[in-house]
């Protein structure tokens, strides 16, 4: 498999504070790729370096084969990396099909073949139903869903994903995953989520990285990195095993 | 027809959009010449207050110094009827790309370098207030003394000058309101529309989406001080008398705005409703004082604050959204 985003030991300091350390990991084609990290590890950080909301102190960032460090977040976007909000924010005056619209916008002209494109991905995300409503309305699993939407309009190659599960019922995170995964099997879609949901984690991802204090301690498959011992000792905790 | 009537909100608004024209377009045979006065007043500034919606309605930059735009097509027009001859039509085409460039220069200091919110609106004011003392000493207009435009009698109306009796400023003025108001529904329905309401919305999140909100921003600017510009053409040649004090002075800008305030914000109807509820109520006042003899200065701004202090506590989404609710013509988009 080639590999669709590679991270070459990027860093980022907050005034003395390393928030990422000389971090690299590469994201195969295809692939979902999990980072997983107690709170402060840095891995909100290091998605906004790739983003493009934050400039790195050091290291390269290359998708698709060109490098992508520095870009500003839309130029980032319109390469094909779509991102969500760790803390969701939606066009909270616009309807939900707006939102989605808005994204869809990107890579259309006309605005009638961006709201057919958003309602087929409303229909995907479980919202078609509730596409006129504000999404100022919406509850939370709901605005974390019209998220993945409105990113996904943007028709991107990898999908940078903020915790989405965070604060979602164990339904409501079993249909999240039925959805990315589906997406994954059926669009080839590349997937690169940060998740404190195990169950998420352990369900989806094929390749776990797991960094705290700023520091990759770890990389491999999610079995495996569930039962290294570092991970175990700063993140997981002894129960979990 | 009731098939008519259940197709949904848009065609349902069609029927008294239709009723709201033509009661515009027959008014000046059924009205007295201060009234009509009034009309124009009234469409002046849903004009003019629609052509601002554009910056802070749709894309959510708030500017507090249109006046700039106004006073620069004023001064532009009026400067080439009076030094060359040429007449309002052309000078428009000359004051457009000028106010989209003072526009632009403005945007991009302030969206380059960052300058966002409270500072960009400060940022507005300073170079209307620039523009105000530059001309106060620009002898080539007159500067403090004012430029006037020469009124003759003319023995028909000059639709090609705008020379002419009020009737016709009339129906120039009802014409660029129609012209607003449609060009404004085309552009919020437009990529350009969606793309503005994103960046007003969240600005982050709208450049996650790919936007390029710098440009986007610029286009907004651009756009609204281009149409706002007429504005300034169109009140150069009714009152033909122009001074830096008056057209550049912050309390136009804020006469500008306070239209689409109360009104609402972001609506295509606000301008237009808060323009009648403002310059209607306040020549009522007027009228009502006069009357009764009184003679108080400073009235009307008092009417003004009290009118935006009720609708900011009771309304703060202005007057149309609620009453479109109420009337089920709800505008969809907003």
């Amino acid at each position: 498999m080639s590999v669709l985003l590679s991270v070459e030991a990027v860093s980022k300091g907050f005034r003395g504070l390393l928030a990422v350390d000389r971090v690299s990991f590469a994201v195969p084609q295809g692939a979902i790729f999990a980072i997983i990290g107690p709170n402060g590890a840095g891995k909100t950080t290091l998605f906004n370096i790739i983003a493009g909301a934050t400039a790195a102190n050091g290291g390269t960032i290359t998708f698709a084969g060109a490098p992508i460090g520095g870009l500003p977040p839309d130029a980032v976007c319109r390469r094909g990396i779509a991102r969500t909000f760790q803390i969701v924010r939606p066009f909270p005056a616009l309807s939900v099909e707006d939102n989605v619209t808005v994204g869809a916008l990107l890579n259309r002209r006309e605005v009638g073949a961006a709201r057919a494109h958003a309602q087929d991905l409303l229909r995907r995300l479980d919202l078609f139903d509730k596409r006129h409503r504000l999404a100022s309305t919406l509850t939370l699993p709901d605005r974390k869903r019209l998220e993945v939407a409105r990113a996904l309009a943007t028709g991107p190659q990898l999908l940078l994903l903020d915790e989405v599960m965070a604060g979602l019922r164990p339904t409501e995170t079993d249909r999240m995953v039925a959805i990315l995964r589906t997406l994954n099997r059926e669009t080839g879609l590349t997937i690169l989520l940060i998740e404190h949901v195990m169950r998420a984690v352990m369900a989806l991802a094929s390749r776990v990285l797991v960094l705290d204090h700023g520091v990759a301690i770890a990389e491999g498959a999610p079995e495996s990195v569930v039962r290294d011992p570092a991970v175990v000792q700063s993140y997981l905790g002894a129960e979990a095993v | 027809m009731i098939a008519r009537l259940r197709a949904g909100p848009a065609s349902r608004r069609a029927i008294p959009l239709a009723i709201l024209l033509a009661a515009f377009v027959f008014a000046p045979f059924f009205v007295n010449d201060y009234l009509l006065t009034v009309l124009i007043l009234i469409l002046y500034f849903a004009y003019a207050g629609q052509a601002w919606n554009i910056m802070m309605g749709f894309a959510g930059q708030l500017s507090l110094g249109h006046a700039l735009y106004v006073g620069l097509g004023s001064y532009v027009a009026a400067t080439l009827f009076t030094h060359f001859g040429i007449g309002p039509w052309l000078g428009l085409l000359v004051a457009i790309p000028i106010a989209a460039a003072c526009g632009a220069v403005i945007g991009y200091l302030a969206f380059r370098f960052g300058v966002a919110g409270v500072y960009f609106a400060i940022l507005t004011i300073a170079f209307a207030e620039f523009a105000r003392i530059g001309f106060d000493h620009l002898d080539y207009v007159n500067a403090s003394s004012g430029l006037f435009l020469p009124v003759k009698q003319y023995a028909h109306n000059d639709l090609w000058l705008l020379r002419g009796d009020p009737t016709m400023f009339y129906y120039v003025i009802l014409a660029a309101t129609v012209f607003a108001f449609v060009l404004c529904r085309q552009l919020l329905h437009s990529r350009i529309g969606y793309f503005w309401l994103a960046i007003r919305e969240d600005e982050p999140a709208a450049r996650a989406a790919g936007i390029n909100t710098f440009r986007y921003k610029m286009y907004a600017v651009m756009v609204s001080a281009a149409v706002t510009s007429f504005a300034g053409v169109f009140y150069a040649f009714f009152y033909n008398n122009l001074f830096p004090e008056q057209v550049f002075s912050i309390s136009r800008s804020i006469e500008i705005i306070l239209g689409p305030i109360i009104g609402g914000i972001g609506t295509l109807f606000g301008p237009i409703l808060g323009a009648f509820v403002l310059t209607g109520l306040a020549e009522t006042l007027n009228a009502v004082m006069g009357a009764f003899g009184l003679d108080l200065p400073g009235a009307k701004q008092v009417f003004y604050g009290v009118c935006l202090l009720l609708v900011v506590l009771a309304l703060p989404d202005g007057v149309w959204p609620p009453l479109a609710r109420r009337l089920g013509l709800s505008e969809g988009k907003q």
